[in-house]
């Protein structure tokens, strides 16, 4: 089973949830990070990874032979990666996506692909769980690429957990796709229910089933509940709004570490709720 | 020689723009004659992105041999740098003061990009 967790907006408590997620389930899981311009979920596992791979896609190198001076390549190329200055083209590899149309665009073979480095994976053994980090280089835009290239390394076998970066953009929806359910997180504030209306608007979108856990919920958790019964959505579990659990956060301590008692919770949700959600849609 | 000039409009009187890439147009000024001749900038103001290197596209093969802008990013330095043009930054209002200071002397070539792409 494959569960993505994701939110509209950052600081709802994504990554906490997550790594508490795959902490709380017996028999082991595998937590990848998808939130690869900013993964933290290593921050809350100790040591260091105990291996590295490098992640590459494939950019154009102007190999300065032949060139005409034509064009073709810089007009091929829809996300303005190219400049030509007369006879010779100059790459900007952080702008390309990799599409290989100005390669074939090129009538004398002057373009040739290239491999270059946008960032890493990086392994980590967690408490009772394997961390997978999606890791990209500061200053490149392109994180489809490496978080295909991340869920490449998905088990075929067991719990798979996947921090979502947050936001609705691309890179979330890249991350989703093929899970078998979403856990959304959101806060009881207004701000936190026009972006929950964003991320659900997206996930219906790509026919993905949905549920709603609510963090920091105090008062205002009505206007969620609200929607969620208005949408159909169900509401997978509230937590509740504690002084304890902020100041537990401060000094870097999980969320289980603060709140033994949710570990049952996160249980139930992982293998009864979620389950039975799946079965009445006849997804199961 | 002619200098590009970012302008927000069509004559020296006008308010420098400060941006490069995103600037309203250019202004190609000559050096020997004084004409002034106005470059739209329209490609790259609408394009979603790059518009730095397409704007510096269009300013190299204007036959600008020299650029004076508030600011400018890593990605269009790179394309004038390339092409051999050269770039200055002012904090100058209008076209008049800044070429009354390129013709002084006392514009200062750039050696880097000052600005973040997506900034200018
Ligand atoms: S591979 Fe595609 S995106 Fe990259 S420079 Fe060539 S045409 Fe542009
Ligand atoms: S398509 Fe090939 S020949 Fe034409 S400008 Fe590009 S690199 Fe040069």
């Amino acid at each position: 089973m494959k569960i993505a967790v994701a939110s509209g907006k950052g600081g709802t408590g994504k990554t906490t949830l997550s790594l508490a997620l795959a902490e709380a389930i017996t028999g082991g899981c595998t937590l990848l990070d998808c939130d690869v311009e900013e993964p933290n979920c290593h921050l809350f596992v100790a040591g260091e990874p105990w291996r590295q791979l490098p992640v590459e896609v494939t950019v154009p190198e102007f190999t300065n032979d032949g060139c005409d001076g034509c064009g073709r390549c810089v007009r091929a190329c829809r996300f303005q990666a190219l400049a030509r200055l007369g006879k010779r083209v100059l790459v900007f590899p952080e702008m390309c996506h990799s599409c290989g149309g100005c390669v074939l665009a090129c009538p004398h073979k002057v373009l040739r692909e290239v491999p270059f480095g946008i960032g890493k994976l990086e392994f980590r053994h967690g408490r009772g769980f394997e961390l997978i980090s999606g890791v990209m280089d500061v200053g490149h835009a392109m994180a489809p690429p490496l978080i295909r290239q991340l869920k490449e390394h998905i088990p075929p076998e067991g719990l798979v957990i996947m921090d979502a970066p947050p936001g609705t953009a691309c890179s979330m929806v890249m991350t989703v796709r093929n899970n078998d359910f979403v856990i959304l997180v959101t806060e009881p504030t207004p701000f936190g229910l026009h972006d929950l209306k964003l991320a659900v608007e997206t996930l219906r979108e790509i026919d993905l089933p949905c549920g709603v856990v609510i963090n920091r919920a105090d008062d205002g958790v009505a206007l969620i509940r609200d929607y969620c019964q208005e949408a159909g959505l169900p509401v997978l579990l509230e937590i509740p709004y504690r002084r304890d659990i902020a100041e537990g956060y401060s000094r870097g301590g999980g969320l289980l570490a603060v709140c033994p008692d949710l570990r049952e919770s996160f249980r139930t949700l992982l293998n009864t709720q979620i389950p039975a959600i799946l079965q009445a849609e006849g997804r199961l | 020689m002619k200098v590009a000039l970012t302008s927000r409009g069509d004559s020296l009187d006008v308010l420098l723009d400060s941006r490069f890439g995103r600037a309203a147009n250019f202004l190609l000024w000559d050096a020997a004659t004084g004409a002034v001749e106005v470059l739209a900038n329209t490609q790259s103001l609408n394009a979603a992105q790059g518009a730095g290197i397409q704007a510096a596209m269009h300013v190299v093969e204007s036959g600008a041999e020299a650029v004076i802008t508030g600011h400018c990013g890593p990605k269009a330095f790179r394309v004038l740098k390339e092409a051999g043009v050269k770039v200055y930054l002012t904090k100058a209002l209008d076209g008049h003061e800044a070429i009354r200071l390129f013709q002084a002397g006392e514009l200062k070539e750039a050696d880097a990009a000052d600005v973040e792409g997506h900034w200018a």
